[in-house]
């Protein structure tokens, strides 16, 4: 079953609509509705808040400000990640950004609430705020560590002088925008009061971390805290952690007795769920005539809130990417008054990839070589800044497989030289790197006494396609066809996994699920082989086949019993095995060896001769992921990341109002991600592969690494269309006309 | 089938006038009383319970709530409830069950045409009411000869008339190739 295109489990759930999502829940009868009311100022003061009419409103059952908010938990920074801290709201008068909650309006229906929330009466005191970036801000400043630990610093040779010396350089500052995860499914709380409990029905990527959360900021017991996730409609790192929705659903919900849900509207999610900061970076590479780098510098600065950093860790993957003897890379951060910066799909690879595999194209134009032939030269035999062997690098392999699918040769050699009618028509491609982690993971197999296997964690299906992996690894680990395998995910109470997140989600779950799968065996072998009763009964264990749903010893010669037989005769009530697998620092491989996933991407697209529009006309990606457990949903999540890239090249840019801190385009006509039309054909092809460094199934994560460079593919390709490189992100019309080139059709 | 649906009783009490208003649902016949303000969507999920039809954004950009109405799609958080006396209204619950899909629904777990699932109801019903305007001969931005009453269903086609439907996933290949095998197969 491991590695078989196995269609979704849940897809009939899910193309029929009875996959329920968070909102959607009856079994705790009529919920209230809630309705949160935004601050429309950036930066200052509530003085008043008039809440009688809207109290007065029919159907409200009360509205919560900062005057009557309950005490909450604050957020402890002790605490090691963000997502398990407390998440107070409503927390006092002072506004830190434009949309910060300032009320809660819960009524008997969605339009009550709604109607009421619109006669919430807010005076303000408007404060000076900081709400324009700048690279060059005095105030940036260096945070002590980066995303996901990282250093935020590093430096190996002598970089200004191997800079200095080179015979090629390219030294480019490129900006990004701020984008927004976005998922389909808004960011949904429905919260049921249990007696002293509370079951909290939330779109979250990490049942472990809402749990926690929620119990931190409502300074209850974790235990009382019931999470229910088994669906999401969409994360991106967006549901790592919960929102204002989720906590005040839940205070809301405890203070009336009732249970209550609240969803954010599209617009409140460009306020309160944290966005992907904007970026500047400067980029240098310096090489010899012989295409090879002698010193590589990414230096990037980005946005900060004030209160609550976040330093993507964008120069990271620089670090492991090509050989250079001499190398800086940094972070910085400016605060503004906006909201937090947040993890979004490939938090630091995909705006820094942008910006690298951008300037390793302007460099491989400057030396008058093949892009691809570039980076062939610049391949290193070990991690250049940790100095580890890699795992299991096959970036090469990806380019050459790549090149040959997609017909590389039939590039035009020369920027802006090849015209198809109206179009310009360009061709362009870029290397994809992404760290593989590994995290706490525990999963639970049983076996049920009429032979059916369960798995059980708490891990979520984000669309990854967990139900159906983990049916595929426990179908092939218990010799059960994949209809006799049930999979319970998404349920605080359920073995303690790291959720979905960072790519890490399937290797991390199904590596456990083996494991566990590999204890069961044993225990059923340990029980039929030493039952006098059994056909199995003296035999040696070590010659046992787990197929169809029996145990066989020696083969076709030797006795077999049925599994469901087994465990009724031992242990009717079901036998089980927990598998586990330890954080990345704690296993030795992952400080031994650099692990990562690898890719190529390619693109072609076509740029209106008159116009400047921008087409994509066709992606290819080729990634080395390790072992591939579905490749099926392993394609899709690819596909889906590649999109994601061509949309960071051509679309996606959050702005905002320099004067109110407020995004003014905070709705889906206005913030543009691809749709239908803007995709064309996309082929993802993954290579063979098994990296036994990562863990013992071999299998890496894949959600991310498509939309890892993918970006910088396209805008690669616009350059070769037209000769004109634009390094202010995404590439827009306006930015094309003006030095568009007169070429002839 | 016929029986009054009023929301839950006591949720109304103290409210101003309810307005009633008979749909036709997945082929039964559903009476409401609903606030004039509700929108056929939450009239749908919030009233109905049939909460496979999704909101997505409440505004006419996404295409999650996509239902077919007297057999062409509209996006239900657009449309007040109450503006569909006797209307016909086929939601995705509508068109088929987990153990009895509808070709469109198969073709979409055959082709991985999804992920979170989330976008995936309002794309099914948004490509069975395309195809059927497809069939009437509507023309659309990427139609070549727009006079023709017969439109040649191209992949550029398919992607236009369905660019109404966001999917973050970004399963947009595989939802072509759903709707291009079902059209190619005439199943729908």
């Amino acid at each position: 079953m491991i590695g078989q295109p196995v269609n979704r489990v849940d897809g009939p759930l899910k193309v029929s609509g009875r996959a329920t999502y968070a909102y959607e829940y009856w079994d705790a009868g009529q919920p209230l509705y809630g309705c949160i009311v935004g601050a429309t100022i950036g930066k200052g003061r509530i003085t008043r808040i008039h809440t009688e009419n809207a109290e007065r409103a029919q159907g409200v059952r009360m509205v919560m400000t900062h005057q009557n908010v309950p005490v909450q938990g604050v957020r402890d920074e002790s605490v090691q990640f963000e997502y398990w801290r407390a998440q107070p709201v409503l927390t006092g008068p002072d506004i830190h950004y434009h949309g910060e909650p300032v009320a809660l309006v819960v009524a008997a229906t969605f339009e009550q609430a709604r109607a009421a929330a619109d006669l919430l009466d807010v005076e303000y005191t408007v404060g000076r705020g900081r709400f324009a970036f700048a690279a060059d801000d005095d105030e940036a400043y260096i945070p002590k560590v980066v995303n996901a630990g990282l250093p935020t610093d590093t430096a190996v040779g002598d970089f200004e002088a191997g800079f200095r010396a080179a015979a090629v350089r390219v030294d480019q500052r490129y900006t990004t925008p701020y984008e927004f995860s976005m998922p389909m499914e808004p960011h949904a709380c429905l919260v049921e009061p249990r007696g002293e409990d509370l079951v909290v029905h939330v779109s979250s990527q990490i049942v472990d971390a809402a749990q926690t959360s929620v119990a931190a900021t409502l300074r209850m017991a974790p235990e009382r805290i019931h999470i229910v996730t088994p669906f999401v409609g969409g994360g991106f790192g967006s549901k790592l952690g919960v929102h204002a929705e989720t906590i005040l659903a839940a205070l809301a919900a405890r203070v009336l007795g009732q249970p209550v849900k609240v969803a954010l509207t599209r617009q409140q999610i460009f306020q309160l769920v944290g966005m992907r900061p904007t970026s500047s970076q400067r980029v240098r590479l310096a090489a010899g005539r012989d295409g090879k780098l002698t010193a590589i510098a990414h230096d990037v600065t980005m946005h900060t809130n004030p209160d609550l950093e976040f330093a993507e860790q964008t120069a990271a993957t620089t670090r492991s990417l090509y050989a250079a003897p001499h190398r800086l890379t940094s972070h910085r951060l400016t605060p503004l008054d906006l909201p937090r910066g947040a993890d979004v799909r490939a938090p630091g690879e995909a705006p820094g990839l942008l910006a690298v595999e951008s300037a390793v194209d302007e460099l491989a134009h400057a030396l008058g070589m093949d892009p691809i032939e570039v980076r062939i030269r610049n391949e290193p035999t070990v991690d250049p800044e940790r100095d580890v062997p890699y795992s299991d690098r096959h970036l090469v392999d990806c380019l050459r497989d790549g090149a040959r699918r997609f017909g590389w040769e039939h590039r035009p050699a020369t920027p802006a030289s090849l015209r198809e009618g109206r179009w310009l028509v360009g061709y362009g491609m870029s290397a994809a790197i992404r760290g593989h982690f590994q995290g706490p993971t525990a999963v639970q197999v049983r076996l049920e006494a009429d032979g059916t296997g369960v798995v059980r964690t708490d891990m979520t299906d984000i669309g990854t396609g967990t139900y159906t992996i983990l049916t595929q690894v426990v179908a092939d680990g218990l010799g059960l066809p994949a209809d006799r395998v049930r999979v319970e995910l998404g349920r605080s109470g359920l073995p303690t996994s790291w959720g979905s997140g960072g790519s890490w989600g399937a290797a991390n779950s199904c590596a456990a699920a083996a494991r566990a799968c590999a204890a069961l065996r044993e225990k059923v072998l340990v029980a039929a082989c030493g039952d006098a009763d059994s056909p199995l009964h003296g035999r040696d264990p070590a010659g046992a086949h787990f197929g169809d749903g029996s145990v066989r010893i020696d083969g076709a010669e030797g006795a077999s019993q049925a599994l469901g037989e087994i465990v009724a005769r031992h242990h009717p009530e079901g036998m089980e095995a927990q598998g586990e697998i330890r954080f990345m620092g704690d296993d030795p491989n992952y400080s031994d060896y650099s692990i990562h996933t690898y890719g190529a991407h390619f693109a072609e697209v076509g740029v209106d001769a008159d116009t400047a529009e921008i087409r994509l006309r066709r992606m290819l990606g080729v990634f080395s992921v390790g072992r591939v457990l579905n490749p099926k949903t392993a394609r899709s999540q690819l596909i889906g990341g590649m999109i994601w890239g061509a949309g960071a090249a051509l679309e996606e840019e959050a702005v905002v109002d320099s004067r109110s801190g407020a995004f003014v385009n905070r709705d889906l006509a206005q913030y543009l991600v691809p749709v239908h039309a803007d995709v064309p054909d996309v082929e993802a092809v993954i290579l063979d592969g098994y990296d036994d460094k990562a863990n013992l199934l071999g299998a890496k994560g894949v959600g991310e690494l498509g939309i890892c460079g993918a970006g910088a593919a396209v805008a690669n390709a616009v350059f070769n269309a037209t000769g004109l490189r634009v390094r202010d992100f995404p590439i827009t019309i306006e930015k094309l006309l003006p030095g568009l080139p007169d070429v002839d059709a | 089938m016929s029986e009054p649906d009023t929301g839950g009783g006591e949720r109304q009490a103290g409210a101003a006038p309810l307005s009633a208003v008979e749909l036709r649902v997945n082929d039964q016949v559903r009476r409401l009383e609903l606030d004039p303000r509700t929108s056929l969507l939450d009239a749908l999920r919030e009233h109905l319970r049939l909460s496979g039809t999704k909101k997505g954004c409440d505004h006419g950009q996404c295409g999650a709530c996509t239902v077919l109405v007297n057999g062409r799609r509209i996006n239900s958080c657009l449309t007040l409830a109450v503006m569909h006396e006797g209307d016909e209204v086929v939601t995705i619950e509508g068109l088929g069950a987990p153990d009895d899909l509808h070709p469109m629904q198969r073709a979409f777990v055959e082709c991985d045409g999804f992920q979170c699932g989330y976008c995936t109801p309002g794309q099914i019903c948004s490509a069975v009411g395309m195809l059927a305007e497809v069939r009437a001969g509507s023309p659309s931005h990427a139609t070549a000869e727009v006079a023709s009453s017969r439109i040649s269903l191209t992949d550029e086609e398919i992607r236009e008339r369905m660019s109404g439907n966001i999917c973050r996933c970004a399963a947009y290949p595989n939802i072509v190739a759903a709707i291009r095998g079902i059209a190619e197969g005439g199943a729908a």
